[in-house]
């Protein structure tokens, strides 16, 4: 077993700033002339630059959302849409500028690398600064790159499944994302390739009043397995920053595919982000979710399980403190019969945070002999802070075994009493509980994360007592 | 070195508006074991609670004084750590934390000393088959799913391992049937030497037809009415309470 020290973090980590240093940064706001020029500078394709003018059409006509947390304090005039970084796309981390690497460093990318993954690529505000992968899969042909190389290099694979799983019009920020998108990743596995160890992406955004809108694209052709992780994190500046990423997940037949993400963005972020997955015949996705930062973040990684017998899991704990609002929760269409769909969602709130499970379940008439379990389980710290749950269920067909499970509890006096009278300080005790209470959720993640996510719980419980 | 572990004084305590304990005295003294007995409500379970300053109890007066250490309004916690232990009626369940990882970080807690894993897992080992537990239980959720024996079983697990100064058994013969009842008391015994003490509190004799003990209190309505040997027991539960209240 590995030695899992849990009193040792550095709550700066997260919270270097580097001086606002860039190429080139796009005045704030939002018009057809900045979409343009984001275009330009990326070089897109002429599809491209198509699709972000439609996309900006549609944000455009969209509302916002009428329902779940308050984003009115969002004013895209002041947001810059498009920062890139004074470096090029590197394939070693000496190349990487000092203080990018830096940053990297001290959040143990490069690290983590060397230990236990199969291939990295870290994102610095709008542009990935860096991106490698083991050769052995190179040559099984496995694609990892980032996603403007491979708009470039696999045209017809990203034409064919760019904004297809996320149609353009799902909803206001998917249309703002595509406009102004930037960055991100694009993973093919070919057919039967199974990738034994993770993937993983890291998203850092340093550029104050500034917005991420990357791009993730994962393609797992049939028969083959991948682990993907994303990792997220900002410092905290005083005006809003706004994440708009998407994600678009292709599981084929008999395919697998894990996707774990630990978002830590800094607390004055509006994470508006959009997730999806399609699920062919007898593939499975299982999402692994754990949300720490944000100001607000309106999440609904959703499952469209099409094919027959197309399973997805979603693991996910959300952790809000003081200010923070978040509206995480899980959507999954059953499309096809003997498909299923099992949902662990927790939530833990303390100093006034508010934490809402918001999903769907929808059981289409032809998915017969389906079944979706659902357990969701909400812990209050304190008095003051705030827990929600609100499902839909549609189920348009009998023949279905569907189980919604919601608990909402306070910590207990009692048991802080108990862990006290054998030596633990409150604080302990508080993080003990919690810790125990969030294990069915950390056990899933890998395990630098896991310890990560203690860590967060411990920085989180920090003075929290008083 | 004194050979006086714990002293209550004068002890006054309320639950909310109520006055549960009404001028408590006890000592104990190293290398003894003492017994308080008392039917229900008479304030037994309060007494230990009072003693590890549980915060839903108030001390109204006197004072608690450990191996000549005022304690009377320390921290749950630093009482722990100077040395008392308490077996719970009802311990609580912690769900996601190992009986071993738990313990684990607790021992750290209360020796300041780093725990050496093998050491530590086979020093559990040991005792949890000294109390006839399935030492597959380490590896469970902190009493989670643990029968009533179990979980009692699991106290003085704790008790061991953690090795205070001063442990004090709430009820914890309660609701054991008689195999259970004696092994905690081989607990009891290989936990007890010259230096430490125990404190049991009870509301029925059983436990002390398998365990010799030094001194009985009888505590009815929040006083200690009668002190006296082993033999205490023995009348009590011939002729039940009644002979004491007023």
């Amino acid at each position: 077993m590995k030695k899992i020290n849990i009193e040792e973090i550095n709550r700066n980590i997260y919270n270097i700033k580097n001086k606002d240093e860039y190429d080139f940064k796009i005045k704030k706001g939002l018009t057809k002339e900045i979409v343009e020029e984001i275009s330009k500078q990326k070089d897109d394709p002429e599809w491209m630059k198509e699709l972000r003018l439609k996309a900006l059409e549609t944000y455009n006509k969209l509302e916002l959302p009428t329902w779940g947390p308050d984003i009115s304090e969002l004013d895209m005039d002041e947001i810059a849409t498009y920062v890139r970084p004074k470096t090029k796309l590197n394939n070693t981390w000496e190349d990487v500028p000092e203080d990018i690497k830096n940053t990297f460093d001290k959040l143990g990318i490069p690290e983590a690398e060397k230990r236990s993954l199969a291939g990295v690529g870290a994102q610095y505000d709008s542009e990935v600064v860096y991106h490698s992968m083991k050769e052995e899969l190179m040559k099984q042909g496995v694609i990892y790159t980032d996603m403007e190389s491979a708009v470039k290099k696999y045209p017809e694979l990203v034409k064919q499944h760019f904004m297809k799983c996320v149609p353009i019009n799902d909803h206001k920020f998917v249309a703002l994302h595509a406009a102004v998108w930037s960055g991100g990743s694009f993973v093919y596995v070919p057919k039967g390739v199974k990738v034994d160890i993770p993937l993983q992406s890291y998203f850092r955004l340093n550029s104050p009043e500034s917005g991420q809108f990357e791009h993730t694209l994962i393609i797992v052709d049939e028969g083959a397995s991948l682990h993907f992780i994303e990792g997220c994190s900002a410092p905290k500046y005083n005006k809003v920053n706004l994440h708009a990423g998407c994600v678009e997940l292709y599981v084929k037949e008999n395919a697998y595919l894990r996707y774990s993400t630990i978002e830590n963005w800094s607390k004055n972020m509006l994470n508006l982000n959009t997730k999806k997955a399609i699920v062919e015949k007898n593939a499975q996705v299982d999402w692994v979710t754990g949300s720490f930062g944000s100001k607000i973040s309106m999440l609904y990684p959703m499952s469209i399980l099409n094919g027959e017998g197309a399973k997805t899991e979603y693991t996910g704990i959300s952790f809000a403190g003081e200010g923070q609002n978040l509206d995480n929760g899980f959507k999954v269409i059953h499309n096809n019969k003997n498909t299923s769909s099992v949902v662990n969602a927790k939530s833990i709130s303390k100093n006034g945070g508010k934490c809402t499970y918001r999903s769907l379940v929808r059981i289409n008439e032809n998915a017969k002999n389906s079944k979706s379990i659902v357990s969701c389980d909400s812990l209050m710290l304190d008095d003051i802070s705030m827990s929600d749950t609100i499902p839909v269920n549609d189920i348009r067909t009998d023949d279905v075994e569907f189980s919604h499970e919601a608990k909402i509890g306070k910590i207990s006096d009692k048991a802080i009493f108990y862990l006290m009278s054998r030596g633990l300080s409150e604080e302990d005790a508080k993080a003990m509980i919690v810790r125990g209470f969030a294990y069915p959720i950390s056990k899933e993640l890998p395990v630098e994360y896991a310890v990560e996510m203690n860590n967060l719980i411990n920085l989180e419980l920090e003075g929290a007592i008083g | 070195m004194s050979k006086e572990l714990l002293e209550i004084k004068d002890l006054y305590v309320n639950a909310g508006e109520t006055e549960i304990l009404k001028g408590i005295n006890l000592k104990i003294n190293k290398g003894e074991i003492h017994v308080i007995m008392g039917p229900n409500g008479s304030g037994k379970t309060t007494t230990a609670n009072a003693i590890l300053n549980n915060p839903i109890y108030h001390k109204e007066n006197g004072s608690i004084i450990l191996d000549g250490e005022d304690i009377t309004n320390s921290k749950t916690d630093e009482i722990a750590r100077k040395g008392v232990f308490m077996s719970f009626q009802l311990p609580e369940e912690i769900p996601g934390i190992s009986v071993r990882n738990f313990l684990k970080y607790a021992k750290n807690k209360i020796t300041g000393k780093p725990v050496k894993i093998f050491e530590f897992k086979d020093e559990l080992k040991k005792y949890m088959e000294e109390l006839n537990m399935n030492t597959k239980n380490m590896d469970r959720s902190l009493n989670v799913g643990f029968s009533g024996g179990e979980k009692k079983k699991n106290e003085i697990l704790q008790m061991l391992i953690l090795n205070p100064k001063l442990a004090i058994l709430d009820e914890t013969d309660s609701g054991l049937d008689v195999d259970a009842i004696k092994t905690v008391s081989k607990g009891i015994e290989m936990f007890k030497n010259k230096k430490n003490a125990v404190l049991i509190i009870t509301h029925n004799t059983k436990i002390l037809h398998s365990l010799k003990v030094d001194y009985v209190h009888v505590l009815i309505n929040g006083k200690i009415v009668k002190t006296g040997g082993q033999d205490l027991a023995k009348k009590i539960e011939e002729n039940g309470y009644a002979q004491y209240k007023y």
